[in-house]
């Protein structure tokens, strides 16, 4: 990949009953996509605590994406 | 479970069946298949994917679909290369977890049961119906369940709507309702009562995809009737849909297009062209209903569905077998999870004597006690499973940086970390090193959690000192072409992994006893068979009327479509009710207060009139709410003016009634009285077949009564459509009419007159019947107190809202708490009866096991940081925190039982007094902090 090439690391709140689920199934179906994601699973998107967003983006991730 | 399996035969009795079973053979070890899909991708036959309607190509040795139960794959035999050349045999060596097994026969098993529930389903419209729209003859005629693969994401062409014959993303598009149903010319009579729904909602779907593409429904009414239906033709409408009333005569190819045939009201003939057509193919009986009906006896209906009665609606003619779904008549996905529930307490009710027997319970070890402060010892275990991961990530090195990791005493792989033996690897490990928390990194969580945690409990360790790193459904599945960057992704997801780790703790298993009585509120039918059923299951019930007697609604009605006699069953249900011993019955009562949770309520209520009334407390399980609805009385078309306009409900009552005029000489019936928009938003459901049933009844006394039926779209739908073509043989007229033409009653002197647009005939008729009978809706009744009071949401029109539309249709989001009868919905006698039993089924659960597990990651308060702001109590979608004075101050307490860890309290809590079991704020935030520690280990 080149160097002047945007490559964003995101930090992925997952909600356990839909978005991590739908996470899976894109595996099930081999859906490929950009490895720029980490994810972290919770059982709702409303444990979603602002100040999680902000220690990630203080910790270096240049995107937040909450799934739920 | 037993899949592949046919049922061959059925002996005995009710409480003592043995049925015969012949297992097909998979040819795949079903324990020993992990479902990584290797063995499709070697597979060199090609086989036609039925579960995809045949749109795409897959192999014979496959799964249906990724979700399917079980997750193992199987052969088929009618295209697999070697079980019909025996050559081939590729996927032997393939699989890493050596499954495959060529070796398995036919099996033919007994199975000795009390009971049998009839599910299988619904049967396909013979394609010879469908010829006419020329289905098979042009490749852009596709029917509904066809459409429904192409729309779907996960589907053979990942929801691209086009068209097969030249691929081309259609600019037009039409839905043909009625295609094998409502259709004497297929013998199918009945309505298949989803096609509407599903057309809208694929309609909608296809403009999401495509907002350009033009789509014309053509129907003859639309039967949306289902709770809040009604609101998804708006939207369908809103966003540009067209609804034609006209019957579509034929479809033919016309240069690269399609052109529809079709005849309007007016008589019109009209021609338009389209790219593509999909065909709204109804349900059928299931294929196999004769030879089900050969084994078992029991009777079917003369379309090959089930036959039932309204009054016990899933309890075929032979004892000891009932049905549940489609089989029983067509029906969407609530009604059949409805049904399936009220099967389940039928059966349990019968079953009765021999509940719990024949089971065993496992034991575990002592749990080591794992305290706060002890050093973590964290085991980590990276899978390859087979080279589903290990193909594209490197597990090697992925387990040598955990390794590396602080607090990793143990790490190593796994070809399969869930095979039986790397189980017995993994206790032994945990053993040998102390280990005391243990991380796999390998499929995810969702499918695989509770075997490892089973696996740590037999290793005498708390469940939830365990954390699972999704390396395969998210990293190498979907990464497959980025071998180094998944692999770093994998060595990253361990690293938070880990981090975490280090701050779980052991959680307590928590089980709440169960009192076990349950409260209904509401004694009509629903509440009456709710606490008949619970009494026939073994349960005490508390059953409160706010009225001076039990009976709700029945006692207005007599009669019902099916011809059976509503008195006769309500005076037997009351007598059953008031002489059973499992069933307190309290009139006059209301309940003023409830405290508690699922297993554990009080309530109190009062009860009595002026000097009598008196107060008393209950302790219950559950909570069954029934309290249903009236008829919407609506300040229109003279109603309560004129003697002359009645409601279908006054109607009946008139003519179940002695006096010789009961069935007047003309009639004229005004469907959608005040609802669809009007003072109620929605369909009522039951109105188009109250006027139906009053119509038979009319002319079964008076013959030559003129009935002129003046209406929005006729909903008789299933088996009821029956009486709709009926009441038009004998004559009567139904005219559509226009919501912004609604039709108009005024009195003039003596006589009322009818006032209305006559669609067919294209103009305006006035008329002087001798009667008006307005189809008007029903209201819940009061469901506001209700709601405050348990905290149970209701829907915008007041209905109770369940917790899940589709999957939990008798559930509230209030553990537990069920809802049946109208207070839910409106819906007919039938269908209430079902949704009480399935109400009973539901509640019969936390009653039959006597206690309420907790899941263990659940919220919990500490109490020395709380401040008493109630802003948690407010924010709980579940009732489960709740506020009590501790030494004089307010202060929030987890409800456990009722909680379903979502953390939203946690997330807003401002002193960060709330904790989420597994989810604390300590470990998500080291979990965070691992995330950006890319240098860190």
């Amino acid at each position: 990949m080149a160097d002047q090439e945007f490559n964003p690391s995101i930090l992925g709140f997952l909600c356990n009953w839909c978005c991590y689920a739908a996470a899976d199934a894109a595996g099930v179906s081999r859906f490929q996509y950009p490895p720029n994601m980490r994810t972290l699973r919770v059982m709702c998107t409303g444990r979603i605590d602002p100040a999680f967003v902000l220690r990630a983006l203080a910790e270096g991730a240049d995107g937040i994406f909450s799934g739920g | 479970m037993l899949t592949n399996a046919d049922f061959l035969a059925l002996e005995g009795t009710a409480g003592n069946f043995t049925a015969t079973i012949n297992m097909r053979p998979r040819y795949i070890d079903a324990d020993a298949c992990t479902a990584c899909g290797l063995c499709t991708q070697y597979c060199p036959k090609h086989h036609v994917d039925p579960y995809n309607e045949g749109l795409a190509i897959t192999r014979p040795i496959h799964i249906d679909y990724a979700q399917a139960v079980p997750a193992t794959y199987y052969i088929d035999p009618s295209s697999c290369l070697f079980l019909q050349h025996e050559t081939c045999q590729i996927c032997v060596p393939v699989c890493q977890s050596h499954a495959i097994n060529f070796k398995q026969q036919p099996e033919e098993r007994k199975l000795h049961v009390g009971a049998v529930i009839l599910s299988p389903g619904f049967g396909k419209i013979d394609p010879q119906t469908l010829e006419k729209f020329s289905y098979g003859k042009h490749p852009d005629v596709v029917t509904a369940f066809e459409f429904e693969r192409m729309t779907t994401a996960s589907g053979p062409f990942m929801g691209e709507v086009k068209c097969f014959s030249d691929g081309r993303h259609p600019k037009r598009m039409a839905f043909i309702q009625c295609v094998g149903s409502r259709d004497i010319g297929c013998n199918n009579g009945y309505c298949s009562s989803v096609c509407c729904m599903y057309a809208i909602k694929e309609a909608l779907v296809t403009k999401e995809h495509d907002p350009e593409v033009d789509i014309t429904i053509y129907y003859m009414d639309i039967r949306t009737q289902g709770k809040d239906f009604d609101a998804a033709r708006e939207r369908a409408e809103a966003i540009g849909i067209k609804f034609v009333r006209a019957k579509v005569a034929d479809v033919t190819p016309w240069e690269n297009r399609l052109q529809l045939t079709y005849a309007t009201l007016d008589g019109q003939h009209k021609f338009e062209p389209f790219d593509l057509v999909v065909l709204s193919v109804g349900l059928e009986s299931p294929k196999d209903a004769r030879k089900i009906s050969d084994i078992t006896k029991v009777d079917l209906n003369k379309y090959d569905f089930c036959a039932t009665n309204g009054f016990n609606p899933l309890q075929t003619s032979q004892e000891g077998i009932v049905v549940a779904g489609a089989f029983q008549g067509p029906k969407d996905i609530p009604e059949s999870v409805t049904q399936s529930s009220a099967a389940a307490s039928l059966t349990a009710a019968s079953l009765k004597k021999v509940r719990g027997k024949g089971v065993e319970l496992k034991t575990y070890p002592e749990e080591q006690v794992v305290a706060e402060d002890d050093e973590a010892r964290i085991g980590v275990f990276v899978c390859h499973c087979g080279i589903n991961i290990s193909s594209v990530v490197d597990v090697a090195s992925v387990a040598n940086y955990a390794g590396d990791m602080k607090n990793v005493t143990y790490y190593t792989e796994n070809l399969y970390s869930c095979s039986q033996d790397a189980q017995e690897v993994i206790k032994k490990k945990i053993k040998e090193h102390k280990l005391n928390r243990v991380v796999i990194a390998a499929c995810s969580p969702r499918t695989h959690e509770p075997l490892f945690q089973e696996t740590l409990r037999d290793a005498g360790l708390n469940r939830n000192l365990f954390e699972m790193v999704n390396i395969r459904d998210q990293c190498s599945w979907v990464h497959a072409g980025e071998p180094e960057l998944a692999t770093i992704k994998s060595k990253d997801l361990v690293r938070m992994a880990v981090s975490k780790a280090r701050h779980i703790q052991s959680l307590p298993e928590q089980t709440v006893p169960v009192t076990p009585k349950a409260l209904v509120v509401g004694a009509g039918v629903a509440g009456m068979t709710a606490a008949l059923n619970l009494a026939e299951q073994g349960f005490d019930s508390v059953l409160i009327e706010k009225g001076d007697s039990i009976g709700g609604n029945l006692k207005n009605l007599h009669h019902t479509l099916a011809g059976d006699e509503v008195q006769s069953h309500l005076k037997s249900l009351v007598t059953k009710v008031n002489g059973s011993k499992h069933i307190d019955v309290i009139c006059n009562a209301e309940l003023v207060q409830t405290a508690g949770f699922i297993g554990n309520f009080a309530s109190v209520i009062a009860s009595g009139k002026g000097q009598t009334k008196a107060e008393q407390t209950v302790d219950h399980g559950v909570i069954i709410v029934a309290t249903g609805g009236r008829e919407h009385r609506p300040d229109k078309y003279l109603l309560g003016k004129s003697k002359k306009v009645v409601t279908q409900q006054e109607l009946e009552k008139q003519l179940a009634g002695k006096a010789k005029s009961r069935a007047p000489g003309s009639i004229v019936m005004i469907q959608c009285a005040g609802s669809r928009g009007d003072d109620l938003n929605y369909c009522s459901k039951v109105c188009c077949n109250h006027a139906l049933k009053n119509i038979l009844k009319v002319k079964e006394i008076n013959p030559d009564s003129q009935i002129i039926v003046l209406y929005r779209d006729m909903r008789t739908y299933g088996f009821a459509e029956d009486a709709y073509l009926e009441a038009r043989k004998m004559g009567v007229v139904f005219i559509p009419y226009e919501v912004d033409r609604k039709p108009e009653v005024t009195q003039k002197g003596a006589k009322v007159q009818v006032r209305f647009f006559d669609s067919i005939m294209q103009e305006e008729v006035v008329m002087a019947p001798d009667l008006v009978a307005l189809s008007v809706g029903i209201v819940p009744d009061d469901t506001d107190t209700l709601s405050k009071l348990l905290k149970l949401p209701v829907t915008a029109n007041k209905f109770f809202l369940e917790a899940h539309v589709k999957l939990r249709p008798v559930e509230l989001s209030v553990s537990g708490v069920y809802v049946c009868g109208l207070a839910h919905g409106p819906k007919p006698v039938d269908e209430t009866i079902v949704q009480a039993q399935a109400a009973a089924a539901k509640a019969a659960i936390p009653l039959v096991k006597g206690y309420v597990k907790v899941d263990p990651i659940v919220s919990s308060v500490e109490q020395d940081k709380c401040i008493g702001c109630g802003l948690c109590t407010s924010l709980c979608p579940y009732g489960a925190i709740v506020m009590q004075k501790v030494d004089g101050k307010r202060k929030a307490e987890t409800v456990s039982a009722s909680c379903k860890a979502c953390g939203i309290c946690a997330a807003h809590c401002p002193t960060f007094a709330i904790s989420m079991g597994g989810f604390t704020n300590e470990q998500l935030i080291s979990q965070i902090e691992a995330f950006g520690a890319t240098g860190d280990r």
